[in-house]
């Protein structure tokens, strides 16, 4: 798609300059202008970000509801403190926006410190087993090792909780995380073979990640209590326009908790809840989120520390739930947001349905007032580790299967039903008794009705398999499923 | 480079309210004297290395400190830390260093034949002796913030340096990442080798990045002379030997700091030192001489004397236990070193430790006999 459009630069209303530019828009819905024009606008007292332009996921037909979702959130950028220019342009069939910052407030991209050559600064890497290491070579260190995104996030930054923890022979960690929307992009030559290592084959340049929170769609889900426990089903989501937990500034992160308590505060229903801030909970109230299993700490895996995760802790940090103690929302932990929907027994398509109800609503009444998630159609939900990407959802239950955990064949079936299992402690723990997690193994490439059918249906044959030894039957192998459907 | 703070400038766009931490449960120096007008004058500077307040003060922010125990709560990124951020960094030095003033003068002297005394320490109480210190080398960032690139260059001059060292200091380098397993159990049992950082402190202060790369230790033959490379600070010089001859340590502490000063001088790349804080490390509380001379005393008696506390503070002393700060007394076993580190010259540090603990055996040797101290106790230095 391409177009010739008028660029003209606003700053608070007043016309600043104008430009005609041919313009297009590549496949991904990046879009770039020639670069006859970025000369030009280095004439002006302005210059363009370097911001990869997104178009809104649609949730109706019209282009005019696309429309009416930029116009909020560059009202907001408008609103802003911030002195910015705004250049619209307007082309065959979709509005994108991007907008010049004033040069003395941003310093996109001349941050990086540079006295020595790369080969003097590119890590030692030999005795390290993580995605990352795998992946950066001297030539791509090189190639990223000057750039930065346009707050200033550095491949440093982003590689550098790989370099401190080099990992398990065994487990293979992602190794890196990003700053902010923008990394993915600025460094999509290393994120990129990392995302496809990490998600089985994933190709970020090309494939498009679908999105579809319709819980009128699940078939089943309703478990025998007599084996499953509990059910869970978590994600993350990030605000758009504010860096993420590794290189959020305390007033970034200030702002996180008061977007999202805001809309959290509009919930209603069997949604209504509250919100307990870590800094100022009373003792009655910790050992009350203790009990419940709700409450989370500060970090102390060296994964989470390395990257800059606890800065500044607890300060903006909180864990919000409904009063019925089945929707919680953790606030700038690993990420912006983690949602969590839970109940005890085995109702696990109740639980996928209030997710997605709550989920919605929630994205709505940020809308309301300006905001939106950070999306795009190859990577899905923008999340802080590369492993969270697409759906950013685990859906899981605690089942006991004592003879089934047993057999030989256990960690087989799970494999080919792409489920995987964790200790009752959640990731790296380990099992108590014959109680075990099991949940979706994929996060990238399958919606979220398709992880979590794929859930129920797995369980569901466990559970089958959990039978069939009780009454001295035998158990098959099932086929392995398709992984991108 | 401690995380998210390189873009400082895009910090700028958001309020001085809405930035600065809230350090209302905090107990550390860092946090009794950082006010928000001192934040909203700083928050925009940058060393010419790029290192921010923020980065300064990340360490006191997320370790809010202790009841009891005042940490600093701050750290240097480089040298022109100390001068760009001096509006912070001069009441936190007065703060930790008894009132020592911004326009006050360091003493620097290293010449141990100024020691009187301190070779007759009785080695039935006195079981060890040390001194060390730490130097950063001019020109290069500290362990908080410097590069990868950096940090090996340090590496590379200070193996070079050591490695030409003769004689009573001639000795090996054992890099931290190559080290043999024999290697590393040797160093173990000769209690030279250090750890990764696991404390807190230091790793909220970005000093732990890369671990091990560019990280090492030195040590001579005799293993009398020992330096780490790149752990908290560029160098840390150790001079140690068991018994009681503090004069012959020290004699060996300041011959060998010397010597490698003045192999790195001639690769233009001297000692950070100025004539106000002294020498110029990575932590505030270590400026001046950096200097901790200290042994290991056996005083059952005298610390379970109710005055000890006040003998210690009149005689410019503090005590640990035998694993280093933050650890209890074995068997009555205590490390008692200098107190000051800034404000008087190693020289004086090494002569109140050696004529406080002459004292204090004196007076461990006099309760044994059951009779008082009273009259030992000395006037406040």
């Amino acid at each position: 798609m391409n177009g010739t459009v008028l660029l003209c630069v606003t700053v608070a209303g007043q016309t600043e300059g104008s430009l005609a530019t041919p313009w297009h828009c590549n496949k991904e819905g990046h879009t770039y202008f020639c670069s006859a024009v970025l000369k030009k606008a280095k004439a002006l007292p302005f210059y363009l970000v370097p911001t990869v332009l997104h178009k809104t996921r649609p949730t109706s037909a019209d282009s005019k509801s696309i429309w009416v979702k930029m116009a909020s959130s560059f009202a907001r950028v408008l609103s802003s403190k911030r002195k910015v220019g705004i250049l619209s342009l307007v082309g065959a069939g979709s509005l994108t926006v991007g907008f010049f910052l004033n040069r003395e407030h941003v310093n996109a991209g001349s941050n990086v410190r540079r006295i020595y050559p790369a080969s003097a600064e590119y890590p030692d890497l030999r005795k390290h087993n993580n995605c990352m290491a795998s992946h950066l070579t001297p030539a791509i260190y090189a190639k990223l090792c000057d750039k930065s995104t346009p707050n200033g996030y550095t491949l440093d930054e982003a590689i550098q909780t790989g370099v401190d923890n080099p990992g398990h022979p065994f487990i293979k960690t992602v190794g890196m995380v990003a700053g902010d929307e923008e990394s993915y992009g600025v460094f999509a030559d290393l994120f990129n073979p990392v995302i496809k290592e990490r998600h089985n084959g994933y190709d970020a340049c090309n494939m498009k990640h679908p999105t579809d929170l319709d819980y009128s769609k699940i078939r089943g889900g309703v478990f025998d209590d007599k084996y499953v426990l509990s059910s869970r089903v978590r994600t993350g989501r990030s605000i758009r326009g504010l860096s993420l937990p590794p290189a959020c500034t305390r007033a970034e992160r200030r702002e996180v908790e008061r977007v999202v308590i805001d809309a959290l505060a509009g919930l209603k229903g069997d949604l209504a809840g509250k919100y307990f801030s870590l800094t100022i909970m009373t003792d009655q109230e910790q050992q009350q989120l203790i009990d419940d299993h709700f409450l989370f700490d500060k970090p102390v895996s060296p994964l989470l520390t390395c990257a800059g995760m606890a800065r500044d802790w607890p300060d903006a940090r909180g864990i919000w739930h409904n009063n019925e103690k089945t929707f919680l929302v953790w606030v700038n932990e690993e990420d912006h947001t983690r949602v969590i929907s839970m109940e005890k027994g085995g109702n696990m398509k109740r639980v996928f349905e209030r997710f997605c109800k709550g989920l919605l609503e929630v994205e709505k009444l940020i809308q309301e007032k300006g905001w939106e998630f950070m999306w795009n159609e190859n990577l899905g939900y923008i999340l802080t580790c590369p492993s969270n990407l697409g759906t950013g959802l685990r859906a899981g239950v605690h089942v006991n299967l004592p003879r089934l955990s047993k057999d030989t064949r256990f960690s087989k079936i799970l494999d080919n039903l792409r489920l995987q299992k964790r200790g009752t402690g959640g990731v790296d723990t380990a099992a108590v008794g014959s109680t075990f997690d099991i949940s979706n193994l994929d996060r990238l490439g399958q919606s979220e009705v398709q992880l979590v059918q794929t859930v129920i249906d797995g369980v569901n044959y466990l559970i089958e398999c959990e039978k069939k030894l009780e009454k001295g039957q035998d158990i098959k192998i099932p086929p392995p499923i398709s992984q991108f459907k | 480079m401690p995380f998210g703070n390189t873009h400082n400038n895009f910090k700028l766009n958001f309020s001085v309210d809405d930035e600065y931490p809230d350090l209302t449960k905090h107990n550390n120096h860092m946090a009794k004297l950082l006010t928000k007008e001192i934040y909203a004058k700083l928050r925009d500077k940058q060393t010419p290395t790029g290192y921010t307040l923020d980065d300064v003060i990340q360490t006191g922010v997320d370790n809010p400190g202790h009841p009891f125990i005042m940490t600093v709560g701050c750290v240097a990124g480089d040298e022109e830390s100390y001068e760009v951020f001096k509006d912070l960094l001069d009441p936190v030095i007065s703060d930790r260093h008894g009132g020592y003033k911004a326009t006050d003068k360091h003493k620097t002297d290293l010449n141990f034949e100024n020691l009187k005394g301190g070779d007759d320490l009785d080695p039935n109480y006195v079981l060890s002796s040390r001194v060390r210190t730490g130097r950063s080398i001019k020109g290069y960032a500290l362990p908080p913030h410097n590069t990868r690139g950096e940090r090996r260059a340090v590496e590379r001059l200070s193996v070079e340096a050591l490695n030409s060292l003769d004689g009573e200091f001639k000795g090996k380098y054992y890099p931290l990442k190559s080290m043999t397993d024999a290697e590393q159990e040797q160093l173990i049992n000769d209690h030279f080798l250090f750890d990764k950082p696991v404390s807190p402190l230091l790793l909220a202060a970005g000093m732990a990045r890369d671990w091990p790369d560019g990280r090492g230790i030195w040590h001579n033959e005799n293993k009398t002379f020992l330096v780490w490379v790149n752990e908290e600070d560029h160098l840390r010089v150790i001079a140690m030997q068991k018994g009681g001859n503090m004069k012959e340590v020290f004699k060996r502490f300041c011959v060998g700091l010397q010597r490698i000063e003045e192999i790195f001088k001639k690769h233009n790349h001297g000692f950070m030192w100025n004539e106000h804080l002294g020498f110029i490390l990575t932590c505030p509380s270590n400026l001046g001489t950096g200097l901790r001379g200290g042994v290991h005393v056996k005083l059952p008696k005298l610390s379970t004397h109710a005055k000890f506390e006040e003998i210690l503070t009149r005689l410019r002393l503090q005590k640990r236990g035998t694993g280093g700060v933050d650890t209890a007394s074995v068997g009555g076993v205590f490390d008692i070193s200098n107190a000051d580190r800034i404000g008087s010259s190693e020289v004086d540090q090494v002569q109140c430790v050696v004529d406080g603990v002459k004292l204090m055996v004196e007076m461990e040797k006099k309760l044994e006999k059951g009779e008082s101290i009273d009259s030992m106790i000395p006037a406040q230095k």
